[in-house]
């Protein structure tokens, strides 16, 4: 059966990225009835009927999610390939804790490999986001 | 206006990364597509004697090119003519592509790997450094004379060996080309994730026997390269455009994870053996250093690997005594490139630890022992370089001391240990990185860039070097902003296309903003020059002023450009027959810092704090500078704690995210990132080279902390829990 992640990419939506496709990487994230999940290890039939947030639903026409804007600011993509998933997984972080410390961070994006930064500019920006953030739009 | 130089300005294509909108190879997808594979040796060395189809597939469907369809030279073009595209008659490694299939759906593509066999004739590989006998390269430094010195009375001589593993590169983005042919003119194209467009260009056209100008490479958004995407996407690029050559129709070749670990270009594995004489009270008398790295099967870009490592193995210290051989032998694995450091980070990981061993025979303090034999300005290095730039070790040590708590804590730590479950250790390295290539590398480069005015104001900068992550599109847009009194808005940059760009030189080496910046900075200038010495701009203007000169002065003249080409430093000589001289324009020097835990009873080594203080010259772009810096250094703990390729009869047994581990969010310690700027008048605004550097002083100092905690003598990297645990056991058996 297919993957959700090849129906999203053979539908256009690109921004979910395959970085190992054994659900290690977590480039390959999105939103499934508002969990974080990996779409490389998630069969067609798991999606069906599911509301499904990619990284292309986040920002609204020219205004980023304040997530985006701060990974922005902070420095927090560098090559951008992790990006997508990892933003999603802070969005999904930030939703379930809207006040994390800098563990809670670390844990909540322990399943998104990043290669380019040592997180330190992801932290900084997760918790940027949050300081900037009402909670309603979270 | 916007930050120039000295800004932290947001990165250029950060808003299309973030939002899902910026296209890598494998997002694109030309019409009438068909999917490439390759197919590799399973045997690590060996005689081809014939492929067998299973009959059960229908093979007219496929495209199938052996190296007997190569129309042009069925080697990939580098330093040495070793390597095959495709293997025709002998494999000298395992993974080494034999032949490509495509097909236009990629799960069928796939399902013919397993249904074609390669016969061959096993023949007996060389699978380690210490079996080899066949070397690719070998350099030799000597200063002074190390076997009279060591020959005298009253020196405290220490000994050592350490090895380093090979790393893999693992750049979420594994690697990718698509290519069209177009047999009937005579032509290709490739788009791929890569970090040397030029590179590819060049290979491509001997590949296919055309000539330079019908080939064209354009490097899409790309998704981490680490020197990784140095060589290999080489290899890609051709095997691609072999298939459109002989199918006709556009190919797409993307790795999977497991194939890109397994196939492409690792870290050296190397080994180190030293041998430093002291006098009692801790001058340097002389240091004797032989260096080897695993090159694998073929010569890749080993030499210039090698000759990095060899010039980076005696440090920042001055002694009067150093004899410093490395070489790169041939081994039956795969070629081992490019990777962040380039050789640096192995032989600085051997020397660094050398220095506290050498330290404690001497009973000095770490610090106090490389206080007494740091390189100063008017010092000349191993290689004959007189250092002539206002280096300050001592300052840089001091703040990364301070800044660490570093005396406190060792003294803290030293009480504590005896009775502990979980031992504390803290650690340092002091080291340079040279930023540029190596030697007379940039002389032979030659490289240029262009800036050119457009008629609506705008102005556009035109180089090869490539965005891989590091920040290249908002640099170069600093620097050029800064150049012209613009904004960073104003500035475009072109995307890598050699149908467009001029050759700025791979994207390597700490070079990008050191050298290439310094192109973009004066052929931004020479637009300014233009402008006012024709009369269409006063010197001192405004924003609109100059959009209004641009158009006025390219409705008379029709265009706009200004092309900069490489020109050494003033002073800057090296000889290449005597190995002698300017080894680089400059170094970026630093202190680093770590702090570890020790578990005894689970083994686990944890960094609790990293302090990284350097001076890299000018900081452009503080926020993308201290990410570089984080990043490097993450990857340097992976590869010093973590990071373990298995190998398992010349192949990488481990070859997956799952079992091949590097540091996640909760593995990392913070990373405190302090610089020091001394401009260097050979960069633009006098930035020196950043990238590298970070990869070179994690490793060695978390094992000298590994070694303050534990009392222990850790010298093989990775020092994973088993391998500590066993140190641990030998020593209290």
């Amino acid at each position: 059966m297919a993957r959700l992640l090849d129906v999203l990419r053979a539908a256009g939506l690109t921004g979910t990225k395959e970085g190992c496709g054994e659900g290690e990487c977590g480039a390959c994230a999105v939103l499934l009835n508002g969990a974080l999940v990996n779409s490389c290890l998630t069969p067609l039939a798991h999606a069906a009927g599911a509301a499904i947030t990619t990284i292309e639903g986040l920002a609204s026409d020219e205004q980023l999610h304040a997530v985006q804007q701060a990974f922005l600011d902070c420095g927090g993509a560098q090559c951008g390939i992790c990006t997508p998933g990892m933003v999603l997984a802070a969005v999904s972080l930030l939703r379930q804790n809207p006040n994390p410390t800098e563990d809670a961070v670390r844990e909540g994006l322990a399943g998104n490999l990043c290669r380019c930064t040592g997180y330190g500019r992801i932290f900084a920006a997760v918790l940027e986001a949050c300081r900037r953030m009402p909670q309603a739009t979270a | 206006m916007q930050p120039g130089a000295g800004g932290s300005a947001v990165r250029r294509e950060g808003r299309a990364k973030l939002t899902g909108r910026a296209l890598y190879v494998d997002d694109v997808a030309p019409p009438g597509l068909i999917h490439g594979v390759t197919i590799r040796s399973p045997v690590s060395r060996g005689t081809i004697r014939g492929l067998r189809f299973d009959p059960s597939l229908d093979w007219s469907e496929y495209t199938i090119v052996t190296a007997a369809d190569i129309p042009g030279i069925n080697i990939v073009k580098l330093i040495a003519d070793d390597q095959p595209y495709l293997a025709d008659r002998v494999v000298q490694h395992a993974e080494e592509p034999v032949l490509l299939v495509a097909h236009p759906d990629p799960m069928r593509a796939e399902a013919a790997r397993r249904l074609i066999t390669i016969d061959i004739d096993p023949l007996p590989p060389v699978l380690s450094m210490d079996e080899a006998s066949e070397e690719f390269k070998r350099y030799s430094v000597v200063k002074g004379d190390v076997d009279r010195a060591l020959s005298a009375a009253d020196l405290v001589v220490v000994e050592g060996d350490y090895s380093t593993g090979a790393q893999e590169q693992l750049y979420i983005e594994p690697n990718g080309m698509i290519a069209v042919a177009d047999r009937e003119h005579g032509g290709v194209t490739v788009w791929g994730s890569m970090q040397c467009p030029y590179y590819i260009h060049g290979a491509l056209a001997a590949l296919l026997n055309l000539p330079e100008a019908r080939v064209r490479v354009v490097q899409m958004e790309t998704g981490g390269g680490f020197g990784g995407k140095e060589e290999y996407p080489t290899i890609i690029a051709g095997h691609a455009a072999l298939l459109a050559w002989k199918s006709g129709r556009p190919v797409k070749m993307i790795y999977g994870r497991s194939e890109d670990m397994a196939s492409t270009t690792k870290r050296h594995p190397s080994r180190t053996r030293h041998r430093t004489a002291v006098t009692r009270d801790g001058q340097l008398v002389a240091m004797d250093i032989d260096f080897v790295l695993d090159g694998g099967a073929y010569c890749t870009l080993s030499p210039v690997v090698l000759s990095r490592g060899t010039i980076h193995a005696a440090g920042p210290y001055d002694c009067p005594n150093v004899r410093v051989r490395g070489r790169v032998v041939k081994t039956n694995v795969p070629p081992h490139g490019a990777f962040r450091g380039f050789g640096a980070p192995q032989s600085i990981f051997a020397l660094e630890r050398q220095m506290d061993r050498v330290a404690q025979a001497v009973g000095l303090d770490p610090a106090e022992f490389r206080r007494r034999n740091f390189v100063r300005n008017g010092d000349t290095l191993a290689v004959g370089q007189t250092i002539r730039e206002p280096v300050d070790m001592h300052a840089l040590l001091q703040r990364a001391l301070t800044l660490s708590g570093f005396a406190a804590k060792r003294a803290a730590f030293a009480r504590a240990n005896p009775s502990a479950r979980v031992r504390k250790g803290i650690g340092l390295a002091t080291f340079m990185h040279g930023a540029g290539f190596t030697g007379s590398g940039e002389v032979h480069l030659a490289s240029v860039v262009t800036v050119e005015g457009a008629a609506d104001g705008g102005v556009r900068v035109l180089a090869a070097s490539t965005e891989i992550g590091q920040g290249t599109n908002t640099i170069f847009s600093q620097i050029a902003a800064e150049a012209l009194g613009l904004e960073i808005d104003d500035i475009e940059i072109a995307q890598p296309d050699t149908a467009v760009v001029p050759n700025s030189g791979p994207t390597v080496a700490s070079r990008t903003c050191m050298v290439v910046g310094k192109l973009v900075e004066s052929a931004a200038t020479g637009i300014r020059r233009t402008l006012v010495d024709s009369g269409y701009l006063p010197s001192t203007y405004t924003r609109a002023q100059f959009h209004h000169a641009c158009e006025r002065y390219i409705a008379r003249f029709g265009d706009l450009r200004s092309t900069s080409q490489y020109t050494p430093p003033p002073n800057v000589r090296w000889d290449d027959e005597t190995y002698t001289g300017d080894a680089y324009a400059t170094y970026a020097w630093a202190a680093y810092v770590a702090e570890v835990s020790v578990d005894l009873v689970t083994w686990e080594i944890h960094v609790d704090d990293f302090v990284a203080v350097q001076e890299v010259g000018r900081v452009i772009n503080p926020t993308l500078a201290t990410g570089q810096i984080e990043g490097g250094v993450a990857q340097g703990i992976g590869w010093a704690l973590y990071e373990d390729v298995v190998w398992r009869e010349g192949r990488m047994a481990n070859a997956q995210m799952t079992n091949y581990i590097m540091p996640t969010s909760m593995d990392l310690p913070p990373i405190r990132v302090y610089f020091e700027e001394v401009p260097y008048a050979g960069g633009p605004g006098g930035a020196k080279g950043i990238g590298e550097l970070p990869m070179d002083g994690a490793a060695p100092a978390i094992f000298n902390a590994v070694a303050h905690a534990t009392n222990l003598d850790p010298r093989d990297l990775p020092l994973t829990p088993e391998r500590l645990l066993s140190l641990w056991a030998a020593r209290h058996a």
